[in-house]
């Protein structure tokens, strides 16, 4: 009797669950069952070379107008101030480093790069094409339109 | 005095055709195995046969576009570390055993002691291939075969400007499969001051 009632219910479970699910907020994984694959993430493209982005405040770490694909930052090279540094600048014609890089916390100056400014992709970001995820309404400053 | 009677010693028994034929088999077997050998070293797996080779630079190399990339074309260790040309081939194998010597003594067999000579080992490479104008990039990598037109403006930009300044592969394309060395003494304002 017990065994009967056990299977009427996971027969009841199995009829509803698919209701169930609609009602459910769906997860990262989207709301596929547990037992089949979800939908694969969309592959972000990054962004072909670009001229510099305008920034949208003035206090904002300038944007990577390009990309930095397997580009090696660590103690011991820094693949982006091999172009971005006082000494390259010039021959690369990129943007060199602000002074600000120069400087550490207690605002002694410093004859190189500051450690706390070393590592470039901690504030400075290559763009993809992925969409907003929800919509923004934010418009730059009227001193940066 | 006949052709024949003027033959002397062992040879004096064959006709010139059997010698010819001979000196042929002999010339395939010697020259060919000669140069079957010297291809077996040649290969990625001859290369990652040494541990100093297989835990450092390849596994480097791994997470690079020669190794991995959308059309899957793939350069192996020889094809940027070896000559395509046959002389150019002999030499850097003669070269090679330096590298023979320097595995028996130990020289780089561990991490740490690599990583006390990648500067060393790096400039090295950058050295040769500064003085052959990058030969082995271009045997992929042709300046004649390449067009501007299709690649980024960064890349382009530089490609133009980089070959009229006469430019080779190496003088910016350093680390591209391989983690860099300290650089602090190459390019001291690319590294954190300490």
């Amino acid at each position: 009797m017990k065994a009967l009632s056990l299977s009427l219910l996971y027969l009841l479970q199995v009829l509803i669950s698919p209701v169930m699910a609609e009602g459910l907020p769906s997860s990262l994984r989207g709301a596929s069952a547990l037992d089949t694959p979800s939908a694969p993430p969309i592959v972000k493209r990054w962004q072909d070379d670009q001229a510099p982005i305008m920034r949208s405040y003035v206090q904002q770490p300038p944007l990577i107008p390009h990309t930095v694909e397997d580009y090696q930052v660590n103690l011991k090279s820094n693949k982006c101030l091999t172009c971005h540094s006082w000494a390259n600048y010039r021959q690369s014609g990129a943007t060199k480093i602000s002074q600000t890089h120069f400087a550490d916390r207690n605002e002694n100056a410093l004859d190189n790069v500051a450690a706390r400014r070393y590592f470039c992709s901690q504030c400075h970001v290559p763009q993809t094409n992925a969409q907003p995820l929800v919509e923004n309404t934010f418009n730059p400053v009227p001193s940066l339109r | 005095m006949t052709e024949q009677q003027k033959r002397r010693g062992w040879l004096a028994g064959f006709s010139t055709i059997t010698i010819l034929l001979i000196g042929v088999v002999f010339g395939i077997i010697f020259w060919g195995g000669f140069n079957w050998s010297m291809e077996l070293t040649n290969t990625e797996k001859f290369c990652i046969s040494c541990h100093e080779m297989k835990e450092n630079v390849y596994e480097e190399y791994r997470n690079t576009v020669h190794y991995s990339n959308r059309t899957g074309v793939r350069a192996t260790c020889p094809d940027c570390h070896v000559p395509k040309e046959w002389v150019h081939k002999v030499v850097r194998k003669v070269k090679a055993s330096r590298e023979l010597y320097h595995k028996f003594l130990g020289t780089i067999d561990t991490p740490e002691k690599f990583e006390a000579k990648r500067l060393e080992l790096a400039q090295n490479v950058w050295r040769e291939m500064k003085a052959n104008d990058s030969r082995e990039c271009r045997n992929c990598h042709d300046f004649a075969s390449m067009d501007y037109t299709k690649q980024q403006k960064r890349a382009m930009d530089h490609h133009v400007k980089g070959f009229d300044d006469g430019q080779t592969c190496i003088d910016c394309h350093k680390g591209i499969a391989h983690s860099l060395p300290d650089m602090s003494t190459v390019d001291p304002s690319s590294v954190v001051g300490k």
